[in-house]
Parts: C-alpha cells; structure tokens; sequence
C-alpha cells in the first residue's frame, strides 16, 4: 500500500515546530500532538546554517 | 517621551506569540508604541523606523535574541508596561490546558517529541521561512508527513523537498500551506466540518476552506482536504505533490468524489492532470478560477465557475442530491432598493479581503458587470499602485505580503482591515463594500465583532450617505465562533449577509448592474 494511502489508515500521532496555536488546535480535536520547544538552529547564523543542511544531505 | 529596550539573550518565541506580546506592550497606558520581536535584521529595521529601538539596541541583538522596544510617557509608564509583559511571559511559558483539560505537551528536540508522542507519523512546521526546508527535510528523513505552512521557502528547496517526499510516499503539503484536513483533523486555518466521501486537492488555502465549508453547509462531508502549496501547479513545480494526492485519494477507500481548487495550472501541468484522471475510477470536478471550461473539455473532469459550484457539484456526485440554479433575479428586488438610496456620486464597489482566494473570486465575478478591477493581487493596467488607495473599483486582499509585514493575518487580527472600512466610508463614490469573516481554528474569536463595530463606525463617518455591506461568513455552525451568532451581529450592524463568497459578490454586481443600467438608460 503506498505511504500516503497507508497515513489515511492510521490514528494521527503530531509534532509542532512553530506557531503553538496549530498544537493547541489538534489538542483540542483530540489528535496527539508534542510541541517541540524549537529555536533556529546554529543560533540563527545563516553560513553555519548551509553547513549544517550541507551535512544532513 | 521615554524610550526604552532591553535585548533579552537566546529567548526564542514564535511570531504570534510575540505579536500577542506587543500588543499587551502597546495597550499598556501611556504607552504610544512598544513591540516584542526576535532580533532578525528585517524585525530590526521595522522597530527602528517605528522609533522604538535605537541603532545600538539594533547592534545588541541577534536573530536568537527577543527585543523589547517601548517608547511611553514617562519612566513609570515603561515599567508598569514591563510589568504587563513579565506576566504574559510567566503565562506563557506554563503547559497549557487545551480546551478538553488535555495539557499540551512539550519537548526539546524532534527527536524527544516524536517519541514522547508514540511514534509520530506527521509534522506540522511553521518556523521562519529561512529555517523551515531545513525543518521539513529533517521531519520527512524520520518518516514523517508534513504540512508546511512556512512561506518564503525558494523554489528550489520546495522541488528538493517534494523529489524526497514523492520518491517516499510521504506528505508534503506547501510551502505556503495554510489549510488541510487529514483524517479529519482540521490544520491551520481551517473548520469543523463533517467527515463524509469527498476529498479535494488544492494550491488554494482559503479557496479548500470554502469549498468544505460550502460542503458542509450543503450535508456533504470530507474524507481529505489536502494542500499542496500555492506553486505546485507552476510549471517549475510540475503539480508534483497535486499529481501524487490525486493518485493517493483515487486509491483511497473512503473518496468517493474527488475535488481540485486552484488558480489554472500551467499547461504541461494541466496535461498530466488529465493524463492522470482520465484513468481513474472516481469522478473529479475542478474549480480553476480564473480560467473556462475549455481548459478541461473532453478529459472527463467536471468544471466549476465557482468555488460554490465545486462544492454543489461535489456533493451532488458524492450523495446524489440536486440543487436547483442560480436564479438571475436572485438580487433585483433588493439591488432596487439600495440604489434608490444612493447619491448620484456613489458608483464604485470596494471589496476588503481577509482571504485571497476568496478576493480573487470576488473579482471575477464583479468583473463580468463592472470591468475591470484594480486590485493588489493582480498584474497589468489594473494593478493597484498604492495598496492603501482603492481607485475606482477596487478589490484587495490584505492578507497579502504587503500587509502582513511585521503584522499579524488578517483572518487573526482584524485592526487593518476595520481601518481600511473606515477609509472607504470617506469617500463620496463608494457605493458598496464587499467583505469575508472567515472563521474557524486560527482565526479570530469574533471577526463579525469587529466588522460590524467598524462597519456602524462607518457609517457615521459616511454621514448621511448610505453605503450597502455586504459580507459572507466563511465557516460553520460548529466552529467555535458559531457562524450563526457571527453573522447575527453582522445582521444587526445592518450588513447585508449572503450565503458565501460567490453570492456576496453576485449580490455586490447585481446591485451595480442595476445602479448602471439606471444611470445608462
């Protein structure tokens, strides 16, 4: 079964990096859903920023 | 005047609580300006020419920094708003109840939220644009969907993005996702709406709210209602994620019916959406706005004018209910009676958006009566230069970049838009207003408040000359606003209210036509 099909399936299990109100919207339709406490990366430094997705590729 | 800042070190807060922040700050007495924002150079710019931080308190901070900018009456006016602020920052930093009594639950890292969740299957990233390719691809590598509302993500990484998610069947609805509805959780902007047989795939964010919330008003319901991003259907993109749902929601056992709102794709786009369609087993019907029939004639797909004939089409396939037509003389009687109140100066309409789908459709279809329409979200003769002043006929989406620079949305905070009303009223030649209330999760708590306040604000201004509102409520009976108390005190501000975006926009060129033939004649 393809991936997306297979998602349509299963119980929504949700992670939030950003704009908190999207995790507190799930929440409150009962769909799981974890607040990452995020923070730009590399405190926020844009050339340390290329080299880190550099390194994830 | 006393200024003040203070740049609070490697304190990170998202744009909408930042801007809840400000808002405390500025409310605070003698207060004349204040603003809370991380120390990007863009934010650094703003706050300087608003006059609330300093070139050293700019050399201070760093994009991980929070600034804090206030200039007040008096020292005790800078400190008693300080102290507003400590307390919103307290609040704020507390596990919050969700609605239920479910606490909302936070972690550090992705990897500890994915866990602490039970294995999580989806993402929804709305960090900086800078940082949110980076976010996504981080969140697909892990096996995860995504909705990416974040915009200002280049074309490039989107290409980059949706290559990885379509070579591993994952998600990965954006950049500039703002609505989707995925096992019938509603994400983003979006409503509560029935579940039922239809599915829809759509670049369009306030056009798959209207369409669903138009189903929904109909007795339809949605299996899915995913996003793709604004540039998916472009031919760079090619309808990458587009041509992936569509395949998806074809195999899906729930679809009955399969919908796409979207501005026309570009042609070699279009093709392979007919090359694809053509050989499945489940009816679609696409609203192109902006483009004809033609576009689909012969491939078996249904058209739709308007997103509330998508929506009529949808559901009539899917249940097998009819509607009856447009009736043309719908809005005679009442076009009739309005333009018998109006001076003879009064010609022009002005349409005040808080959704550019739905301002785009209000242009199409006010265009079929009055012409051509000056707007902020079209290219050409008829591009409004200066998107604080309407010329003529005029429609203006103020959701649009222009406006939401350094601001919040205005389906969140409704202060440009009340403003905007107010400037209209001024002038002599405006004879109607068009406006959206769109309403549901991430929407204001009571948009019609403020419209109708504005509206009877208006009024006053306006003196003796009358000048027709109109406004339709994009939303449910079941969203927290309540769409029937929503549009009771529109009702009650003596707006004119239709049943949806199209039929607001009918009404306006109705009352137009009828207000031109007269003065023709």
């Amino acid at each position: 079964m393809n991936g997306l099909n297979k998602l349509f399936t299963e119980d929504l299990r949700c992670v939030n990096l950003g704009l908190e109100i999207f995790c507190d919207a799930a929440v409150e339709q009962g769909t799981p859903c974890v607040q990452v406490e995020w923070k730009p990366p590399a405190g926020g430094d844009p050339r340390l920023l290329m080299v880190l997705e550099w390194l994830e590729v | 005047m006393v200024y003040y800042h203070e740049v609070r070190k490697d304190t990170y807060y998202d744009s909408i609580t930042l801007m809840l922040f400000s808002g405390a700050l500025s409310a605070a007495e003698g207060v004349k300006n204040a603003s809370v924002m991380m120390g990007t150079a863009h934010n650094k710019d703003l706050m300087q020419k608003a006059g609330i931080l300093s070139p050293e308190g700019a050399a201070e901070a760093g994009p991980n920094d929070m600034i804090i900018g206030v200039l007040a009456e008096s020292d005790e006016a800078v400190a008693a708003a300080l102290s507003e602020l400590e307390k919103q920052l307290n609040s704020s930093g507390e596990d919050k109840a969700a609605d239920d009594g479910a606490l909302v639950q936070k972690a550090r890292s992705l990897d500890s939220a994915i866990r602490q969740v039970g294995g999580a299957n989806f993402a929804i990233v709305s960090v900086p644009g800078k940082y949110a390719a980076a976010e996504a691809m981080r969140a697909m590598r892990r096996g995860l969907h995504v909705l990416l509302f974040s915009d200002n993500v280049t074309i490039e990484n989107e290409i980059r993005l949706k290559d990885y998610a379509v070579e591993h069947e994952l998600l990965l609805m954006g950049p500039d996702c703002g609505t989707a509805w995925v096992n019938g959780t509603a994400f983003g902007f979006a409503n509560k709406v029935r579940r039922g047989g239809i599915s829809l795939a759509a670049p369009s964010g306030t056009g798959l709210q209207e369409v669903c919330v138009i189903i929904d008003r109909l007795g339809g319901g949605i299996a899915q209602a995913l996003g793709t991003g604004g540039r998916d259907v472009k031919e760079e993109v090619g309808g990458r994620m587009l041509l992936m749902e569509l395949k998806a929601l074809n195999a899906d056992p729930m679809t009955k019916v399969i919908g796409i709102v979207s501005k026309p794709p570009a042609d070699d786009v279009l093709r392979k959406i007919i090359d694809l369609t053509r050989t499945f087993s489940k009816p679609v019907v696409a609203c192109f706005l902006g483009g004809n029939r033609d576009m689909v004639r012969g491939s078996g797909i249904g058209f739709a004018d308007t997103m509330e004939d998508c929506a009529k089409m949808l559901v009539s396939l899917c249940d097998g209910v009819s509607f009856p037509e447009d009736d043309p003389h719908r809005y005679d009687a009442l076009a009739d009676a309005e333009i018998a109140l109006y001076t003879p100066e009064q010609r022009y309409v002005r349409g005040l958006y808080s959704g550019g789908s739905l301002c785009y459709e209000g242009i199409l279809l006010a265009e079929k009566i009055v012409g051509p329409v000056y707007s902020n979200i079209t290219s050409g003769d008829y591009c409004l230069r200066d998107p604080e002043t309407s010329v003529e006929n005029t429609f203006i989406d103020m959701g649009e970049d222009y406006f939401t620079d350094g601001m919040p949305h205005p389906m969140i905070d409704t202060r440009q838009r009340v403003a905007r009303i107010k400037k209209e009223a001024l002038d002599p030649t405006v004879a109607v207003v068009v406006l959206d209330c769109v309403l549901g999760y991430g929407s204001n708590p009571d948009p019609a408040g403020a419209l109708a306040a504005a509206v009877e604000e208006a009024r006053k201004l306006a003196d003796e000359r009358h000048v027709t509102y109109i406004a339709s409520c994009c939303g449910t009976y079941a969203d927290f606003q309540d769409r029937a108390a929503q549009e009771d005190k529109l009702r009650r501000a003596g707006i004119l209210v239709a049943d949806c975006n199209a039929q607001a926009a009918k009404m306006a060129a109705a009352i137009l036509k009828r207000l031109n033939a007269g003065r023709n004649a």
